[in-house]
C-alpha cells in the first residue's frame, strides 16, 4: 500500500540528509508504529506519505514513494487527498471551518462528491467515532480528545485507504487515548484501513502494533518488522518491553494481557522480596497553599474550591482527563490571574500580586510548549538574557543548563534543538533564580524515553535540594518513576491525594504497565523490580 | 449549485448567513442616511435587540462587545479630535478656549487649539455615534453568523478568494491568541508586561507564532484537497473571473451611490442593477468549471426572505423619507435645537425588529463551554463529559464510509438507500 524505493530527502539548508536510502514497504490492512528517539525523521517520514514533504516543505527527495500505486513525484499532496489521511501533531492548527459538521465535509466537498454521498458519510462517521452529540459544535469549545477524534473524522470521510497520525495520543489522558486507539483499531480491522502512526507513548500504542519501524536517526538505517522483533532490541522501550527484556521473556510481550500470563512466577519470587518503601513524609513548611481556590471562566467552573498544600522536597504530579482543570491549577500557583474566591498563598504572598521580577524568585513555570519561553536567536543568547532579565550574575543560567543538558551547542537557535533540548533550555531559563517551587505542564509531551529518564533524575535532585515540584501530566509511567504523591482532579474538584503509589496503583486508568502486570504487589516500576529481584540473584 | 443534500432539520441551523448579513447591511445603510441622534440610537437599540434575542453562544457571538467598545471609542475620539483640532468648529457658545499652537506654515490648513463651543462637541459627537451604529450593525453581523459560514454561500467562483479571506480571518484571532501566549510567557520570565518596554520585543515572537499557525492552516488544507481542478480553458477562466470582478466594482460604486445621496446619477441603483447582471454571468461561466460539490448548503427559506425584507423596509424608509424631504432626518447643530422624531422613520426603524421573532433559534450543539486561556497556547476546555466517554457502543455500532464510491457518481438510487441522511438528530440535551 505505501512504498518507499531508496528515499532520500535533506531539507534545504540542511548538512545531511533526514532520509537517508529509504526502503520501506506497508501492506494493506496494517497497523503499523513508527518509533525513534526525537528528531530522528519521524515526522518527516510521515509527511512523505502524501507529498507534504517535499511540496510543502521543500528540500530535496531522491527516490520515489508510491501511495496506492500513485507517485508523489506526479501527485502533490491535494491529489492525493482522497487516497491518503494525514492528522498532525496538533490537530486545532489543521481545523478550516469552526464546525465540528462542516469540518468533517470539508475533505468531501474539495473531492468533489454528490451532496448525498457526503452527507451519509458524515452521519457514519459521526458514529463511528461517537461524535454524535458533537455535531453542531464550535471546534473552539472542544477538549483536546475530542478535537482528536474531529480531526480523525475529517480525513477519513474521504474514506482514505491510508491513515497517517503524527502522534495522535501524546496529549490525551489515558482514558481518551485509549477511546482514539479503540476507534482506529476498529477501523484497521472493519475496513483493512492502512494506519501509519508515529508515537512517544509507546506503552499505549504497542499493544495495538502489528508491525514497527525504527528510525534509529543519525543515518543508521531503519529497521523494520513484527512489533515482537523489532522492539526486542530497540532504543526507545516502554516498561513493559523493558521488564520483559529483564526477565528474558520470550516472545516479548507487548501487551498487559500477555505479559500477566508470562509473569506468574516472576509475581511469586517478588511476593517473597522486600516491598518498595514508602516516600518519606515531606517536612518543612508549607510552599504554597490554594485555600478554597475557585476559578470561573464565563459559565464555566475550572477549579472548584480546590485545597492543596504543597511542602519543599515533594514532587506532586496532577492528574485527570483534559479539560479537569490541571492546566488552571498549575496557573493560579503562578498568578496568572486572580482567582474568583479563595486565597493562593506562595511563599507568603499571592502570586498575581507580584512584580514579574520578584515572581521568578518564588515560582517557575514550565508551559506544556516549553518552546514560548524562548525567543532568543541562538541558545547563548538566551542564557545572558535570561540573567540580565532576572538581574543575576553573567553566567548563572549557562551555568544552570550546564547542569540540565550537558553538551547544548551554545551557537544552536533554540528552534532547531530537539523536543528534549528545548525543555531543558526552558527549565535552565525558570530554574537560574532558584525558584523554591517549580511547575511543569506536560513536562513529557514529545519526549522520548532517554529524554524522560533525564528529567526523571534532575527532578529526583531538584527535590532532594528542596525545590516543591507540582507538575501537570498524563503520563502514568513518569509519574510512577518520580512522583512523592499524585492528585487527581475531575471537574476542577479534588477527588483524590496522596502517596502516588496508592492513588495510581488503585485506579485502572492511571496504573502503570508493571503496576498492571505485577497486580496485587505494590510494585510501579522496572528499576524497583530490578532493585528487589538484584540482591537475590547476588545471593542465589 | 442545485444539487442539495438531504434536507436540513430545520430549526438546527439557524438562518441562513446572508439572511443576518443582508438585514444588517440595511440597518447599517440606514443609519448612514440620517444623523438624527434619537434615530440612531433608535437603528442601534434595534439591532442589540435581535442580536441578543437571536445569537448563540457560540465563540463568535462575544465579538458584538468588542464592537460596542470600538463604537464608543469612535465617539470619544471624534469629540477628542473636534476639541483638539478645533478651529472650523460651529460657532456657539464657547465653553473654554485652547492656546492657539502656530504651526509652520507647511501645515497651513491645519491647526490647533482655540475656542470650542458646544454645538461643536454636539456635533462631533452625533457623527461619532452615526459611525458607532454602522460599526455596531456590522458586530451584530458577525456575532448572529460566522464569517465563515457567510463564505462558504459564496459561489464556486469567489470560492479561492474566499479561502484567502478564511486565512486571513483565522490570522486575527490567532494574532489575538499568541498576545495572550506571550504576554504570559514575558511574565514567567521576569520580563516587563505593562507599558512601552513590555510591548517591545513581543511584535516579533508574536507574529512569528501567528504566521507559523496560519502555515500549518495552510499544509491541511493542501493535505485535504483545497485547490484541485478540472483543467479548463484559461480563456474562459479569464472571462468568467474578469465579468465577476467588474460586476462587483459596479456593485461596490452603486451602494456607494445609494448611501450618500446625490453622489452619482440615479442614486446609484443603475449601477447596482449592471453590476448585478455581470456578477451573475461571469458565476454562471465559472460555476461550471469547479469540481467543487456543498455540503448541506443552507437553504434560503420563508424566514430568509422575510428577514431581508424587514431590512429592506427600514433603509427604504429613510431614503424614501430623504427623497421626500421629511424633515428631522439631519440634526442640525447650529442652531443648537433638541432633535425631534420623524414619527414616519422611527416607524420604518421598529420594523427591523422582526428578526427577533422571525428568525428560528439556533443552536449550535450541547452545553458551550468558555475556553480556558493557558500559557501553552491551548484551550483547555472543560467538556461535558457524557460527549466524551459515551463512543464505546457507537464506535461498534456500524462499519462505515465504506468502499469509495466514485467522485459525483450519484451514490445511492433513491431515498430509500439512505435511512441516515433523512434522520434529523435527536434533540439537544
Amino acid at each position: 500500500m505505501i512504498r518507499f524505493s531508496d528515499v532520500s530527502f535533506t531539507y534545504d539548508g540542511a548538512d545531511r540528509p533526514t532520509l537517508d536510502r529509504v526502503d520501506l514497504s506497508i501492506g494493506e490492512g496494517e497497523l503499523c508504529v513508527v518509533v525513534g528517539p526525537t528528531g530522528s525523521g519521524k515526522t518527516t517520514l510521515l509527511r512523505a506519505v502524501n507529498g507534504l514533504v517535499p511540496h510543502f516543505t521543500g528540500g530535496r527527495l531522491s527516490g520515489d514513494v508510491l501511495v496506492d500505486g500513485r507517485s508523489t513525484r506526479d501527485f502533490p499532496p491535494r491529489e492525493l487527498a482522497d487516497v491518503v489521511g494525514m492528522v498532525g501533531q496538533d490537530p486545532a492548527a489543521s481545523f478550516v471551518t469552526d464546525v465540528v459538521e462542516d469540518e468533517l465535509a470539508y475533505t468531501m466537498e474539495n473531492l468533489g462528491l454528490a451532496p448525498d454521498v457526503m452527507r451519509r458519510r458524515v452521519e457514519d462517521t459521526l458514529d463511528l467515532l461517537g461524535l454524535h452529540e458533537l455535531r453542531y459544535r464550535p471546534l473552539g469549545t472542544l477538549s483536546g480528545g475530542q478535537q482528536q477524534r474531529v480531526a480523525i473524522g475529517a480525513v477519513l470521510t474521504a474514506s482514505p485507504r491510508v491513515l497517517v497520525l503524527d502522534e495522535p495520543t501524546s496529549a490525551l489522558d489515558p482514558a481518551a487515548a485509549e477511546e482514539v486507539l479503540a476507534s482506529l483499531t476498529r477501523l484497521v480491522h472493519d475496513l483493512g484501513l492502512t494506519v501509519l502512526l508515529a508515537e512517544h507513548r509507546l506503552e499505549r500504542v504497542l499493544p495495538f502494533a502489528d508491525s514497527v519501524v525504527l528510525v534509529p536517526g543519525r543515518g543508521s538505517s531503519l529497521v523494520v518488522g513484527p512489533a515482537a522483533e523489532v522492539m526486542v532490541d530497540a532504543p526507545v522501550a516502554p516498561p513493559l518491553v523493558d521488564l520483559g527484556r529483564l526477565c528474558g521473556w520470550a516472545p516479548l510481550p507487548l501487551s498487559v494481557r500477555d505479559a500477566r500470563r508470562l509473569a506468574g512466577p516472576l509475581r511469586d519470587r517478588l511476593a517473597e522480596a522486600v516491598p518498595p518503601h514508602a516516600a518519606p513524609a515531606p517536612r518543612g513548611d508549607v510552599q504554597a497553599r490554594l485555600e478554597g481556590v475557585t476559578v470561573r471562566y464565563h459559565e464555566v467552573t475550572a477549579l472548584d474550591a480546590v485545597d492543596l498544600e504543597v511542602r519543599p522536597g515533594e514532587i506532586v504530579a496532577v492528574m485527570g482527563r483534559n479539560g479537569s482543570g490541571k492546566s488552571t491549577l498549575l496557573s493560579q500557583l503562578a498568578g496568572a490571574r486572580a482567582p474568583s474566591a479563595g486565597r493562593v498563598d506562595v511563599g507568603g504572598d499571592a502570586p498575581d500580586r507580584l512584580a514579574p521580577k520578584a515572581l521568578v524568585t518564588r515560582v517557575g513555570l514550565v508551559p506544556q510548549d516549553a518552546g514560548i519561553l524562548l525567543y532568543g536567536d541562538s541558545v547563548a543568547e538566551e542564557c545572558t538574557s535570561a540573567d540580565r532579565d532576572t538581574g543575576l550574575a553573567p553566567g548563572t543560567t549557562a551555568a544552570m543548563l550546564e547542569r540540565v543538558l550537558p553538551g547544548l551547542p551554545p551557537g544552536r537557535h533554540p528552534r532547531d534543538l530537539s523536543e528534549g533540548q528545548r525543555l531543558a533550555l526552558a527549565l535552565a531559563v525558570v530554574l537560574a533564580p532558584t525558584p523554591p517551587l517549580l511547575l511543569l505542564d506536560e513536562p513529557t509531551r514529545g519526549l522520548d524515553y532517554p529524554g524522560k529518564a533525564r528529567l526523571v533524575h534532575l527532578l529526583g535532585e531538584l527535590a532532594a535540594d528542596g525545590h516543591a515540584v507540582v507538575m501537570a501530566t498524563h503520563d502514568v509511567e513518569l509519574v510512577a518513576q518520580v512522583a512523592t504523591r499524585a492528585v487527581v482532579l475531575a471537574e476542577g474538584e479534588v477527588v483524590a491525594d496522596g502517596p502516588a503509589r496508592d492513588v495510581v496503583c488503585h485506579s485502572p486508568v492511571f496504573a502503570p504497565q508493571v503496576a498492571k502486570v505485577l497486580a496485587p504487589g505494590p510494585w510501579l516500576t522496572v528499576a524497583e523490580v530490578r532493585a528487589a529481584l538484584e540482591p537475590e540473584a547476588v545471593r542465589g | 449549485m442545485s444539487r442539495s443534500a438531504g434536507r436540513t432539520a430545520p430549526g438546527r441551523r439557524g438562518l441562513h448567513p446572508g439572511g443576518w448579513w443582508l438585514w444588517a447591511a440595511c440597518m447599517a445603510g440606514a443609519a448612514s442616511r440620517t444623523t438624527n441622534p434619537i434615530l440612531l440610537a433608535l437603528i442601534g437599540a434595534v439591532v442589540i435587540f435581535v442580536v441578543s434575542a437571536r445569537r448563540t453562544t457560540a465563540p463568535w457571538s462575544r465579538s458584538m462587545g468588542v464592537f460596542l467598545r470600538l463604537g464608543l471609542a469612535v465617539i470619544v475620539l471624534r469629540v477628542v479630535l473636534v476639541i483638539v483640532f478645533g478651529d472650523r468648529a460651529l460657532p456657539g457658545h464657547t465653553i473654554f478656549t485652547l492656546p492657539h499652537v502656530p504651526l509652520p506654515s507647511w501645515a497651513e490648513g491645519v491647526s490647533i487649539g482655540g475656542a470650542v463651543t458646544i454645538e461643536s462637541i454636539v456635533q462631533a459627537a452625533v457623527t461619532g455615534l452615526q459611525l458607532a451604529v454602522v460599526l455596531v450593525c456590522f458586530g451584530a453581523a458577525n456575532s448572529l453568523a460566522s464569517p465563515y459560514r457567510l463564505l462558504r454561500c459564496l459561489p464556486a467562483v469567489l470560492y479561492e478568494a474566499g479561502v484567502a479571506i478564511t486565512v486571513s480571518l483565522s490570522f486575527a484571532p490567532e494574532l489575538v491568541m499568541a498576545i495572550g501566549d506571550i504576554r504570559e510567557a514575558r511574565r514567567l520570565r521576569g520580563r516587563s508586561v505593562r507599558g512601552l518596554s513590555g510591548l517591545r520585543g513581543m511584535a516579533v515572537p508574536v507574529l512569528e507564532r501567528a504566521l507559523e499557525r496560519s502555515l500549518q492552516l495552510a499544509s491541511s488544507m493542501d493535505a485535504r484537497g483545497y485547490g484541485r481542478r478540472v483543467p479548463v480553458a484559461r480563456r474562459a477562466r479569464r472571462w468568467s473571473g474578469g465579468a465577476t470582478a467588474a460586476g462587483l466594482l459596479l456593485v461596490v460604486a452603486g451602494v456607494y451611490g445609494v448611501v450618500v445621496a446625490g453622489s452619482l446619477p440615479g442614486g446609484g441603483i443603475p449601477f447596482v442593477a449592471v453590476g448585478a447582471v455581470l456578477v451573475g454571468v461571469g458565476l454562471a461561466a465559472g460555476g461550471r468549471r469547479t469540481d467543487r460539490t456543498r455540503y448541506r448548503p443552507d437553504p434560503w427559506r420563508l424566514q430568509e426572505w422575510l428577514v431581508a425584507a424587514s431590512g429592506v423596509v427600514v433603509v427604504g424608509t429613510l431614503v424614501a423619507a430623504g427623497l421626500a424631504g421629511v424633515s428631522g432626518l439631519q440634526f442640525v447643530a447650529n442652531p443648537l435645537t433638541a432633535p425631534t422624531l420623524p414619527i414616519v422613520a422611527a416607524v420604518g426603524v421598529l420594523v427591523g425588529l422582526a428578526p427577533a421573532w422571525i428568525a428560528p433559534v439556533e443552536r449550535p450543539g450541547t452545553v458551550v463551554v468558555a475556553g480556558d486561556r493557558t500559557p501553552s497556547g491551548r484551550p483547555e476546555v472543560a467538556a461535558p463529559d457524557g460527549a466524551a466517554r459515551a463512543t464505546t457502543d457507537a464506535v461498534r455500532a456500524r462499519p462505515v464510509p465504506g468502499p469509495a464510491p466514485s467522485p459525483r457518481a450519484p451514490a445511492g438510487a433513491g431515498p430509500g438507500t439512505r435511512p441516515v441522511a433523512s434522520r434529523p438528530g435527536e434533540p439537544v440535551p
